[in-house]
């Protein structure tokens, strides 16, 4: 999928004058840190006022610089939250706009016909709409009658048209899509601004989103640094009187910006939205914020065999002859016998005969051949030609058949047929048994194949401390065999709905937490008890409303990139903290060094940036710390790298990046931006 | 430095090594309630103890309940020893017929001990009954030690249970701590110190004439009894001014060694007793490793510059800086001495503090500042460790990608605001209370020396209140009102407004589900988990205080380079 660009004008110019209307106070105070910016850059403002007026005796260049670097601090960490909310918006827009155009054709009930036309936003839960060839489906529902092909791919962006109707699991229909063929009546079951989209959009707005508990936590500590820098500086004027010394407020002020973590207090809001915008970059909608980290808090893993682990349908993979039967044979009856077979074995059977033995397809008319459909009777299927009559069914069915045909009621089979037979059921495999002419051939072993590459990403699970478990119909045989060929860790074999749901229960009372994907309404329970649930959006409306995050393309493997994506989210939070943290080393060497230079030029030593003069060290230190927050605007945006990588080498790691680096960088930087000051003759 | 020196130091930290295992083991054993050695003796007593006090040991508190218990008991403690200073004189055991303290002092006194600070203002000797040693500080010395003990107990079964409300039984963990811990130590430790001459009597003073014939008044007591739990309950407040720099506390370098082990011991120990008790001993044995790192960039700091002594007096060849030591002790046995017992918020003192070079007397001031964590005062030393845990395992938590989790409990925004809470106390308490004392004339007055070595005895004494350690830097004069009702403050504040969170955020963490470890989970048991750690103290506990400490013993450093000393 096209992944958005991070640089957009559109998004670019919004941001900017966001950035300025997000000075607001009232909105500002959600972010403490910012908000104790803001009040001193008003302060400083008053004294470089002042110090035009002459009323206090300061250089009011430098006050008014510094004055400058404040607000851009502030609206600098405005920009990075409105950057992501542009981009999150632009997201969820275009998923709009489809809907804000729609009109909707509102019926009064199931049976009358006539509806009026009505735009689809005023839509509220349990109307009925009608929706027929080429409408927009006005509002997310469920389909209470009639059949219709359904285009999904303004919101999945999967081409493929898909087949709906009433009743099972294939009756939930999405806002924005559109219907290609036939009408359909559907059941709104959302109110204005209740959707999935809604709530998307409202996720990716910072000033209406919820700070999930993580962040809150996060916020605390921040707000404890801020009031102990705040203490910190505020008393260093008391202790200069002492020391028989006046430290200007300015300065004092510098200091406090630079030491409180406005770095990550900039960019908290950013990594967050910037988080559920990957998610929907991914076509997967999250109802909250701390469903994404709770997905990064996963230890278990719960996935479907079927079309998540192997591809759903059993494939050919071997044809095991009796003796005196050749490969070639086996595989010739094989072929024939499924030409026309239309299942997916039946034709895997066609692709591996020809992959194998390089049989190619031929026609059954020209054979003038007649193929016998598998029936749930015969349990069998085959074709007759020239006299010939194949079967590939079954081991019992096959032998009722030829029994029946040559009416020996104590036919032999061949001693290697049933071992081979044993052999394909033990490995987990389906044994179709072939006979020519009433003489068995051999066994076709029909195979779950495991999908390319899970086994690998397993492995990669397994270094995060992530375990899979494989939930599966099949019998414990056959579950193991397939488990074993995956890689995963567990499995839970002939699972019924209730029996998903002890077990989540069972391993959250362990205190783990579960992730898992459904779409039945069976599996509404489970996925409304997992920690993370994820709905395919082929689903049905309960899967839907039991999850905390939709797939638009109902792709069950997506929970490893959803994991991901929530492990990458808090990874990036603790990161930018650390580096936050980590920067205040070399501020304080700038700063305190400058503020004392009357009183004790003799702490001139710690100066070991060898910055200018006074005023150029304290400055750079101010301008260092607001383009820090631009300079990594685009990590927060695009999230740390993320590696699958075991906890402890995932925190040396970051710890070596973010926590060193955090205290090389800022020496670098404020010396060259103090190189710069001087030659630009800024002081 | 020398061979010698070296030698003695790793002596040492090699003998608290050894002890903490047995020592760690045996403490875990008493507050789980297993036999133990001793039970055949205390255990008739303790249940007297129980049923003169109506307690009733089966009955475990939830944590407000077991926080409103340890205030409570403390708030009688407060009391009762202020009614005893204040009528010390109508009490029996008065040979030197001490007067009553007045208001402000009595007070002061009070919070001090039982706060745990043993901080002094003034000289014991000669103004403290036998009465008020005995039944007023000794008691106190035990009990204050034993809440701290209690604190780190409860805080320990936050850890080791799940899914409940209850972290214990404040009197029972109170009793046993005093009885199966406390008593035993002090017991054999006052023994070896009356077999190496610590006086232990209640004879009044003996008037005595020298050898150049004047008279001089030999002052003594039951000095032995309070001396080894001064140290075993890191309380640190002296039979006399002098405290352990007095023959008759310290009379012997043997003493000094048993004072300095005593002083780590039990607060070293208990890392073990978490460990074992959390039912993994390498979690208490990281948080160990922190605290040896710690304590040894210190000594060796202090030590350095200590031994090349001032630059000033170079051309008299003297080696080392002696200036207010002990000779008997000499250099090393007073610089392990400072940063033990700053380490560990005890504050006995063998040497004046003030007398140290700039960044030697700034490592004792920089452990008290970092909120004594350095195995730190008995029980809560460790707890205010796991307050750095905490905070440390949440943002690295984050780093590994996933919501924190320590020793398999969630991280989450009730701890974290508490752990702030408790760790913004400290620095709080300490920079309020010097900026206070740096802008008032009765603060000011105090002061004895000029320029920023003035500045540091305020600030010393104001950390050294605020962190319970009790030592004091020296060249203040702090009976005064002013200083005795501030630091008294101070000493409160930084006492209960850090435990009473800290219990809080127990209360919280034993409701919680135990998580099981996984691959993803942020181990917190190895080499890099320990680096972390220190990082996490110095730059949330430590960078705080830079500024201040520029304007203190930094710019005095730089200044003495330059060639002007205060």
């Amino acid at each position: 999928m096209k992944r958005k660009s991070i640089i957009n004008t559109k998004i670019l110019r919004q941001a900017t004058v966001d950035s300025f209307l997000k000075l607001n106070p009232a909105t500002l105070i959600r972010n403490p840190v910012m908000f104790v910016v803001e009040i001193v850059a008003v302060l400083t403002t008053l004294f470089f006022i002042l110090s035009i007026c002459n009323i206090v005796k300061e250089s009011p260049l430098f006050v008014g610089q510094i004055t400058a670097w404040l607000w851009f601090t502030v609206i600098f960490g405005n920009f990075s939250e409105a950057m992501a909310e542009g981009r999150g918006k632009a997201q969820a827009n275009s998923l709009r706009q489809t809907k804000t155009e729609t009109k909707a054709k509102l019926l009064k009930d199931l049976e009358s016909s006539d509806y009026k036309l009505l735009p689809a936003e005023e839509l509220k839960k349990d109307d009925i709409v009608l929706v027929e060839t080429n409408n927009i489906v006005p509002g997310d529902g469920e389909i209470i009658e009639g059949v219709a092909l359904i285009d999904e791919s303004a919101i999945t962006g999967e081409s493929a048209a898909v087949l709906k109707q009433s009743g099972g699991d294939k009756s939930s229909v999405i806002a924005g899509t559109r219907v290609i063929s036939d009408w359909i009546k559907i059941k709104i079951t959302s109110n204005p601004g209740e959707s999935f989209l809604d709530q998307m959009i409202s996720l990716v707005e910072g000033a209406k989103r919820q700070k999930t508990p993580n962040e809150i936590a996060l916020c605390i500590l921040l707000v404890g640094m801020t009031i102990i820098f705040l203490i910190a500086t505020a008393t260093i004027e008391m202790f200069a009187i002492y020391a028989g010394t006046h430290i200007p407020v300015t300065i004092l002020i510098a200091l406090l910006v630079t030491l409180i973590p406005t770095t990550i207090g900039g960019l908290l809001s950013a990594i967050g939205i910037a988080g559920i915008d990957r998610l929907v970059q991914h076509n997967v909608l999250a109802m909250s914020g701390s469903a994404v980290e709770a997905a990064g808090d996963v230890d278990t893993l719960l996935l479907d065999k079927t079309g998540t682990i192997t591809f759903g349908n059993r494939m050919a993979d071997e044809f095991i002859p009796v003796t005196g039967v050749s490969e070639l044979d086996l595989a010739d009856a094989a072929q024939l016998s499924s030409l026309s077979d239309e299942t997916p074995e039946g034709r895997s059977i066609v692709k591996f005969a020809k992959d194998k033995y390089g049989l190619r397809e031929r026609n059954l008319a020209q054979l003038n051949a007649e193929f016998i459909p598998f029936t749930a009777h015969t349990r069998m299927s085959g074709v007759n030609f020239e006299g010939n009559e194949i079967r590939k069914g079954s081991y019992d069915s096959i032998l009722d058949y030829i029994k029946q045909k040559t009416n020996n009621a104590s036919f032999q089979v061949p001693h290697d047929l049933i071992q081979a037979v044993e052999r394909v059921s033990k490995s987990g495999g389906t044994p179709l048994v072939v006979t020519k002419n009433n003489q068995l051939l051999g066994v076709i072993h029909l195979k779950d194949i495991v999908k390319g590459g899970m086994r690998e990403r397993f492995q990669e699970l397994r270094q995060m401390g992530i375990r899979t478990i494989m939930i599966t119909g099949d019998n414990a045989l056959t579950a193991q065999a397939i488990s074993k060929e995956a890689g995963v860790d567990d499995f839970l074999s002939e699972a019924k709905p209730q029996d998903k749901l002890n077990l989540i229960r069972n391993e959250q009372s362990k205190g783990k937490l579960l992730a898992m994907t459904g779409d039945g309404t069976n599996d509404a329970p489970a996925l409304a008890q997992a920690d993370v649930g994820v709905a395919m959006s082929s689903g049905t409306q309960a899967a839907k409303e039991a999850a905390n995050m939709i797939d638009l393309d109902s792709n069950p493997t997506k929970l490893i990139e959803i994991v991901a994506i929530g492990k990458q989210l808090l990874i990036t939070r603790g990161a930018l903290t650390t580096f936050s943290i980590a920067n205040d080393v070399a501020k304080y060497f700038a700063i305190i060094p400058a503020m004392f230079y009357i009183t004790y030029p003799e702490l001139g030593a710690l100066n070991i940036m060898k910055l200018n003069t006074p005023y150029s060290a304290i400055l750079s230190a101010v301008i260092f710390n607001a383009l820090i927050i631009i300079f990594l605007l685009p990590l927060a945006l695009k999230g740390v790298a993320f590696r699958p990588l075991g906890a402890a080498a995932m925190l040396r790691r970051n710890l070596f990046v973010y926590g060193v680096g955090g205290i090389i960088v800022p020496f670098i930087g404020i010396k060259l931006i103090d190189m710069l000051v001087i030659f630009l003759h800024l002081v | 430095m020398t061979i010698n020196g070296i030698i003695e130091i790793v002596f040492y930290c090699l003998i608290v090594l050894l002890l903490i295992k047995p020592l760690g083991l045996y403490m875990a054993k008493v507050f789980n309630k297993e036999s133990t050695l001793l039970d055949p003796i205390f255990c008739p007593i303790e249940k007297i103890i129980y049923k003169l006090c109506s307690v009733n040991s089966r009955e475990e508190q939830n944590w407000i309940k077991y926080t409103q218990a340890l205030i409570l008991f403390n708030f009688i403690g407060v009391v009762f020893l202020y009614i005893i200073l204040r009528f010390q004189n109508l009490l029996p055991f008065n040979p030197c017929k001490c007067s009553a303290i007045p208001a402000d002092l009595a007070f002061n006194i009070a919070t001090s001990f039982a706060s745990n600070t043993n901080w002094q203002t003034y000289a014991p000797e000669g103004i403290i009954s036998y009465f008020t040693e005995m039944l007023g500080f000794t008691v106190q010395n035990f009990v204050s030690a034993g809440v701290g003990i209690a604190v780190v107990i409860a805080f320990t079964r936050a850890f080791a249970r799940e899914q409940t409300e209850n972290i214990g039984n404040f009197w029972v963990d109170l009793t046993r701590s005093i009885l199966w811990i406390l008593l035993p130590l002090s017991f054999i430790l006052a023994m070896v110190f009356i077999f190496e001459g610590v006086p232990q009597n209640l004879n009044s003073p003996t008037q005595i004439i020298t050898l150049e014939g004047k008279s001089q008044t030999i002052l003594q007591g039951p000095v032995a009894s309070r001396e080894s739990i001064k140290e075993l309950g890191t309380n640190g407040g002296g039979f006399f001014n002098a405290n352990s720099a007095h023959p008759y506390e310290n009379p012997t370098p043997f003493t000094n060694f048993l004072q300095l082990i005593a002083i780590f011991l039990i607060g070293a120990a208990l890392t073990n007793t978490f460990g074992r008790m959390v039912k993994d001993e390498r979690q208490g044995w990281v948080l160990f490793s922190a605290m040896a790192v710690l304590f040894l960039i210190g000594v060796i700091i202090t030590y350095y510059f200590e031994s090349i002594g001032n630059p000033l007096l170079k051309d008299l060849n003297i080696n080392g800086n002696m200036e207010g030591k002990e000779v008997r002790f000499g250099l090393v046995d007073s610089i392990l001495y400072a940063v033990v017992t700053t380490a560990a918020s005890c504050g006995a003192v063998n040497s004046m503090h003030d007398s140290f070079q700039p960044i030697a007397g700034m490592i004792p001031l920089i452990n008290i500042m970092l909120g004594e964590i350095i195995v730190g005062g008995v029980g809560v030393g460790l707890s205010g460790m796991f307050l750095f845990a905490i905070i440390g395992v949440f943002i690295a938590g984050l780093m590994v990608g996933r919501t924190p989790e320590y020793i398999g409990k969630k991280i989450e925004t009730k701890e974290i605001k508490m752990s702030v809470l408790a760790v913004l106390i400290l620095p709080l308490c300490v920079h309020c209370f010097t900026a206070l004392a740096c802008v008032t004339p009765f603060g000011v007055k105090g002061v004895l020396n000029s320029g920023p070595h003035g500045f540091t005895e305020i600030i010393y004494a104001f950390s050294s209140a605020s962190g319970n350690n009790g030592s004091a830097f020296g060249g203040l004069n702090v009976n005064t009102f002013f200083y005795n009702l501030t630091t008294g403050l101070a000493m409160l504040v930084g006492r209960f407004l850090i435990i009473i969170p800290t219990l809080a955020i127990a209360g919280s963490l034993v409701r919680k589900k135990i998580v099981p470890p996984s691959n993803g989970t942020l181990p917190t048991t190895d080499l890099t988990f320990v680096f972390y750690l220190i990082l996490v103290i110095i730059t949330v506990g430590g960078l705080v205080y830079f500024p201040a400490l520029s304007l203190g013993p930094i710019v005095e450093h730089f200044l003495m380079i330059n060639g002007k000393a205060f």
